[in-house]
């Protein structure tokens, strides 16, 4: 379980969060959506004590995430961040093979590896696993990234924006992986996602944040509403029903 | 960690190795003074010749060259930055600083004094130059060692001012250009400490790769970021440091050995390491032997030659960029 309480945060004077209070219980999907600078990225952020704590407690399964020591926390959660950039020159597998690292501390032993191939082909990547990162495209190396985070093998798993670059085929296959680690292995996964389309059909719930705060929180069924998304993204968009499932017309 | 299996580390590795036996057994040959390799170990003369001096000289460049190729591959993967080394951003130059400070103030200083204030001085000027970096926009790459050329140049304008002030050029001209010439058994014997820290960095491999992702990803795999900074922080000062005190700074070799050796084998400096301390071994020996044979039987310092050398091989990896950025 991941347990925000009064989570406040500014940056250079300016507040991005505002006294945020959020329980996400262990086990499923939860997708934080929102407009831009809603402060969804920085509020993963804080969860993943990549960023200060300023004000407010967060813990994840007990384990408050300013106190616990980094290793402890590193097999425990995982985070992909938006912007991560690869600069180095390293294969597909040795950059995946790094998800271990919390684990082996370097020394790959057997489980390591079976986890890394399996990582490998859940992504689709073992035929580019000898290939240098910087000879893939923007979508190959995003699913690089994503296997790279999942081969950690963490309880938690948070993920901001992963969807980036992938095409419609990659990104659907993200998605049922995401939902196959919640439901076969009882994986927390916390993923922002800016289609909300992909949100409610995935998702067991959905937190809808605006100008720092979570403002709306609930089942897909709840949450994907007309009057619920106008206050969320600040214009009326239709949601029809196929097949019993609601599907936003956003872009009408 | 693990090292694709691919033949082309195999042929560099077989060929840096061979490259720099040649070059060992070469440079112990080489020399003003005759040593036929028949009677080398037979003469008691040349025997005490080949101790004293040739293997002492050419372990000395082998131990800074080495030593110096680390020293610039930790301070490219802590700046995430592939053109700063720290004969350019500032760490030789306070290296300098300390070491010109020491002479002033405390001429009766060991060597080994001497070389615990040019670190000291090092780490100082290596840590602020990695404060003002970190700041620099991620977007402007060629920001970070441009800012380290003049902030070195500030630094190094400042310990030619006091030198000149004191009557000292004389001894800066010792610690800005390496020379091996005056190298003999007993004086070179602080630069096995180089060879600590480039082990040590072979320790630290894995986690100086995960650095070279950047903070977020080192801290979401459980590395003590800071921690691992301060490691490479001290292993960077202390080389330098250490070169710039018994040999003088040789240019370019921080700067051009990890770049080769990444274009060829990648940055996964478990499997790499070792091969940019053996190719940064090679090019100073080289080049102090091209030093000693080009105007024979006189001596160009190595410093001279890896100014030439080393500013061609930089030209050649500027302008052969690989295929994919």
């Amino acid at each position: 379980m991941i347990r925000i309480e009064n989570v406040s945060l500014s940056l250079q004077a300016t507040p991005i969060l505002h006294d945020i209070s959020l329980t996400i219980p262990k086990g499923g999907v939860t997708a934080l959506v929102g407009p831009n600078g809603a402060g969804k990225s920085s509020l993963l952020s804080l969860i993943a004590r990549l960023q200060p704590l300023q004000t407010g407690a967060i813990s994840i399964d007990g384990l408050p995430v300013d106190t616990t020591p980094n290793r402890t926390l590193a097999k425990i959660v995982a985070i992909l961040r938006q912007d991560s950039v690869v600069a180095s020159r390293l294969r597909v597998r040795e950059l995946v093979s790094f998800g271990r690292f919390p684990h082996n501390r370097g020394r790959l032993t057997d489980t390591d590896r079976t986890i890394i191939e399996q990582s490998l082909k859940q992504f689709d990547l073992t035929d580019l696993a000898g290939r240098f990162i910087d000879t893939l495209s923007g979508g190959q190396r995003q699913r690089a990234l994503v296997a790279m985070a999942f081969c950690q093998g963490t309880d938690y798993l948070l993920l901001d924006e992963p969807l980036n670059n992938l095409d419609m085929y990659y990104a659907r296959d993200l998605m049922r992986s995401l939902r196959q680690v919640a439901d076969g292995n009882g994986k927390t996964v916390v993923i922002v996602l800016h289609d909300i389309n992909m949100a409610g059909a995935y998702a067991d719930r959905i937190v809808a944040m605006k100008s720092g705060r979570v403002i709306a929180d609930g089942a897909p069924a709840e949450m994907l509403t007309t009057p619920v998304l106008q206050d969320v993204f600040g214009f009326a968009m239709q949601v029809a029903t196929i097949n019993g499932k609601p599907i936003v017309l956003h872009h009408l | 960690m693990i090292v694709a299996a691919s033949k082309k580390p195999l042929r560099f590795g077989v060929v840096a190795g061979l490259g720099l036996t040649i070059l060992f057994v070469s440079s112990l040959f080489v020399g003003v003074s005759d040593l036929p390799f028949r009677t080398a170990f037979s003469d008691p003369d040349a025997l005490q010749l080949l101790l004293v001096s040739r293997l002492p000289r050419t372990l000395a460049a082998v131990l800074a060259g080495a030593g110096l190729a680390i020293a610039g591959l930790i301070m490219q993967t802590l700046a995430r930055n592939r053109f700063v080394e720290p004969a350019t951003a500032g760490t030789a130059q306070s290296a300098e600083l300390g070491i010109l400070a020491v002479t002033l103030l405390w001429p009766a200083a060991t060597l080994a004094m001497k070389t615990l204030a040019a670190s000291g001085a090092a780490l100082l000027g290596t840590s602020i130059f990695f404060m003002t970096a970190h700041r620099l926009p991620p977007s402007q790459p060629f920001l970070v060692p441009l800012f380290g050329l003049v902030y070195g140049g500030v630094i190094g304008a400042g310990v030619t001012f006091i030198a000149w002030q004191a009557d000292l050029l004389q001894y800066l001209a010792i610690w800005t250009n390496g020379d091996f010439s005056g190298v003999l058994r007993g004086r070179y014997e602080l630069l096995w400490v180089g060879a600590l820290m480039v082990a040590l960095a072979w320790f630290v491999a894995d986690r100086l790769t995960i650095m070279a992702l950047g903070r977020d990803a080192s801290i979401g795999l459980g590395l003590d970021y800071a921690g691992m900074m301060r490691i490479g922080l001290i292993i960077v000062s202390v080389i330098a440091a250490l070169n710039v005190v018994v040999v003088g700074m040789i240019p370019f070799v921080g700067l051009v050995v990890p770049n080769i050796v990444s274009r060829i084998m990648g940055d996964n400096l478990r499997g790499t390491i070792k091969w940019v301390a053996l190719s940064g071994a090679g090019l100073v020996l080289g080049c102090d032997i091209i030093g000693r044979l080009i105007r024979y039987p006189y001596e160009i310092p190595v410093g001279t030659v890896m100014g030439v050398v080393g500013g061609a091989l930089f030209l050649w990896l500027l302008f052969r960029r690989p295929a994919h950025g």
